[in-house]
């Protein structure tokens, strides 16, 4: 799905997960997904080095942690970038030409909705509703909201957030 | 005395067990509850909702398959609100499963193909979704497809709960939920072991044997093939549940002719290696118990075993025997011994066996395994390919006569047929071992402390003053608590282990014919022991051929240097 293909695991500093693991050392069962959180805040997603090293510390078999991973939508097996957009694509958004804001998204950035870019700036994400109809057709970028948007405004925003 | 609990299914009152499901007691009044998730062999998951009854005075309707019966409950199985909704999930997962049952491994032998026939599914009422994934071909044993796949689970459960290889799991969430290893991988990139259960247990065509029948008819009809077969223990029992005999039946007779029919060359039997394989690890045993050397010494005939070994504790590899398994013992004289006995061009032989085991297919392809000077065996085929085979031939393998297996590697021994059932090498090594220790005759042939299906069972035997604590494990959960003991420094001083990969050995392996009978692996284990009873020679040391192979090629000797370079292997850790 995305453009960015992970790491070899010789990248990963395995270290920074043992912070985690002490701070979870007291949890009998159920340290995983707290430890998995954790894991991703430290290393922007859940590279596949990093998991086996957690499936091995909490004697958790990969495949189970597999399974979680992917059912939760929290966590990330692919590389994340740096801001991520959140377009909508609700009602309001919808009928106010949400879909040719997602198009030029599409084009300044060479992804399609899930992707990342190639330089691990911009994540492209849909979502159903971030409740500000009023601003329709809306999307956020990180914490930030642009709204009454343009499918022409769109590359002008998101140069605000290169650097 | 546990409590008894009473309660009417269908109008018919039963009394069972508390903590009995409705599943169980309603099979004792003979009512069998179609289940997809369910299954004998693993826990109770009540995800398919095939098994949903009606219970009087409850909300909603119930999945039996992990309801636990209580007193006085009132329970209806073929209500009309239960038809609809059982027809209703029927046609769902229908609407979502290929329909392509012509050219499906398990057609006619799909649980949810026979559902949908005894339901009496005559459309499906919804549109059918598409396939979207790929199959997963890259194992050597087994080919994966998840368009067929409903998520039962049943495969996971297996993996985890009975083998703990957990190679499987749920992934994903809603319509995009599969049943699938770690990270999307291939069965070949995870550490699965090859021992197939999981293609015993899924109820339809979503994990099947790597079909190789095909090398072999081609071969067959190569007139400058010699195509040699041999048949392993557990074939013979097992083989003729695919033509309706009851599980238990004996058919080594008939399967002999359906080969010869079929076109091989040689029909030979894979006892006769299996008594060699005793020769040669009860020398190495009582070798290694004087010595006192890598020991406790373990069995190393199930492939499934060796994988498992190899994958979870490669540390303790030393302490397998260094014995191959009869079938690669059988490959590597095939090609030698057997072709200068009958003046055959090495080149020019195909090898092929009959195995109750999917983990064979990658055994034989090991690059140790070509000490005949060519690859010692060429090709395996699982007992459920044997059967498609005879089939294909139009066969009628129930009014077949009997033949013999054909001489110089096809005689053997009871000992050599107890090899298909678990603790049958340990009895069978110790039939040989106390006769060469003591040199008197055992007065009892049958070990029955370390038979049966326990776990993990124990015994000591007494060789005239030497005792030898000896353990069987079958399954790799129960071969994992060996391997957990041997790793805190073998407490209970055992000496020698037999391990089997698959639950009741093989004669319930990754390849035998998938059975719908609760009790199929005890029957299939006694009449193992009555094949032995039954048979003229029952200790390995006994069997003339193997005597005279000894005599004639070993050098008069087992463990020397000839079956060092044929019939051991040094186990080097292979790439997984």
């Amino acid at each position: 799905m995305g453009s960015v293909s992970p790491s070899p695991a010789q990248e990963f500093d395995l270290t920074k997960l043992n912070p985690i693991y002490d701070a979870y050392k007291h949890v009998v069962n159920g340290a995983l997904i707290p430890v998995l959180q954790a894991a991703q805040e430290a290393y922007g997603y859940l590279p596949e080095p990093v998991l086996e090293a957690i499936g091995e510390h909490l004697n958790v078999p990969i495949s189970q942690i597999y399974g979680v991973v992917t059912f939760y939508a929290q966590f990330h097996l692919e590389p994340r970038g740096k801001h991520i957009i959140r377009t909508c694509q609700g009602t309001a958004c919808h009928v106010r030409n949400a879909s040719r804001i997602l198009e030029s998204l599409k084009n300044t950035l060479g992804v399609s909705p899930g992707g990342t870019t190639s330089d691990l700036q911009f994540t492209l994400e849909t979502v159903a509703c971030i409740g500000a109809c009023s601003l329709a057709p809306v999307m956020m970028v990180d914490h930030d909201t642009h709204g009454r948007l343009k499918p022409d405004l769109v590359p002008k925003i998101l140069d605000n957030y290169r650097n | 005395m546990s409590k008894t609990v009473t309660l009417t299914i269908d109008n018919q009152s039963v009394t069972v067990q508390a903590g009995v499901t409705i599943w169980g007691a309603a099979r004792k009044i003979g009512i069998n509850i179609p289940t997809l998730c369910h299954h004998f062999d693993v826990k109770p998951y009540s995800g398919c909702r095939v098994c949903v009854v009606e219970v009087q005075g409850a909300r909603a309707l119930a999945a039996a398959c992990s309801f636990p019966v209580t007193d006085g409950l009132v329970v209806f199985t073929n209500s009309p609100k239960v038809r609809e909704a059982r027809r209703l999930v029927v046609e769902l997962l229908l609407a979502n499963h290929p329909h392509d049952c012509f050219t499906c491994a398990r057609n006619q032998n799909c649980e949810l193909q026979a559902l949908a026939q005894s339901l009496g599914i005559k459309e499906i009422r919804f549109p059918q979704s598409k396939p979207t994934w790929p199959l997963d071909e890259t194992s050597p044993s087994l080919v994966r497809d998840p368009n067929k796949c409903i998520l039962c689970g049943r495969c996971v459960r297996f993996c985890s709960d009975k083998q703990t290889c957990s190679v499987y799991t749920f992934a994903n969430r809603g319509f995009s939920s599969t049943v699938t290893p770690a990270f999307g991988k291939g069965l070949s990139e995870v550490k699965c072991t090859l021992c197939g259960q999981c293609s015993v247990i899924c109820p339809t065509g979503a994990i099947t044997v790597k079909d190789d029948t095909a090398k072999v008819l081609e071969a067959i009809n190569d007139p400058d093939k010699v195509v040699v077969v041999q048949t392993a223990p557990a074939t013979r029992v097992g083989l003729g549940e695919i033509f309706g005999n009851a599980p238990g039946s004996i058919v080594t007779g008939q399967m002999v002719t359906a080969l010869k029919r079929i076109g091989f060359d040689r029909v030979l039997d894979t006892n006769f290696t299996a008594d060699l394989t005793i020769m040669e690890e009860a020398t190495e045993f009582l070798k290694r118990l004087g010595a006192n050397k890598h020991m406790p010494m373990i069995t190393s005939c199930s492939p499934g075993w060796i994988n498992f070994m190899e994958m979870y504790y490669p540390d303790l590899i030393q302490h397998h025997s260094t014995c191959k398994s009869p079938q690669q013992m059988f490959g590597a004289l095939a090609k030698t011994y057997y072709a200068q006995k009958e003046g055959l061009d090495p080149a020019k032989i195909v090898s092929v066996s009959i195995m109750p085991c999917t983990a064979k297919k990658f055994e034989c392809r090991r690059p140790e395994m070509k000490s005949s000077g060519y690859q010692d065996v060429d090709y395996v085929l699982t007992t459920r390919e044997l059967g498609q085979l005879i089939q294909s031939f139009g066969l009628s393998f129930n009014d077949l006569p009997s033949s013999d297996y054909d001489p110089i590697m096809g005689c053997g021994t009871g000992a050599g047929t107890i090899f298909g059932n678990t603790g049958g090498v340990m009895e069978a090594a110790l039939r040989t071992a106390y006769e060469v220790v003591t040199k008197e005759t055992l007065p009892a042939l049958e070990f029955e402390t370390i038979r049966g299906l326990g776990g993990l069972r124990e015994a000591e035997i007494d060789l005239k003053g030497t005792k030898i604590k000896v353990a069987i494990a079958h399954g790799l959960g129960n071969a994992r608590k060996v391997m957990d003991e041997l790793k805190a420094g073998n407490p209970r001083g055992w000496n020698f282990i037999e391990v089997m990969a698959c639950p009741g050995g093989c004669i319930s392996g990754g390849g035998q014919p998938i059975s719908h009978d609760i009790n199929y692996r005890s029957k299939r284990i006694a009449a193992l022991y009555t094949d032995d009873r039954n048979l003229p020679l029952r200790k390995s040391h006994d069997n003339p051929e193997v005597q005279a192979l000894c005599k004639e090629f070993l050098g008069g000797e087992y463990g020397g240097h000839k079956s060092h370079e044929l019939l051991h292997t040094p186990l080097k850790g292979h790439e997984h």
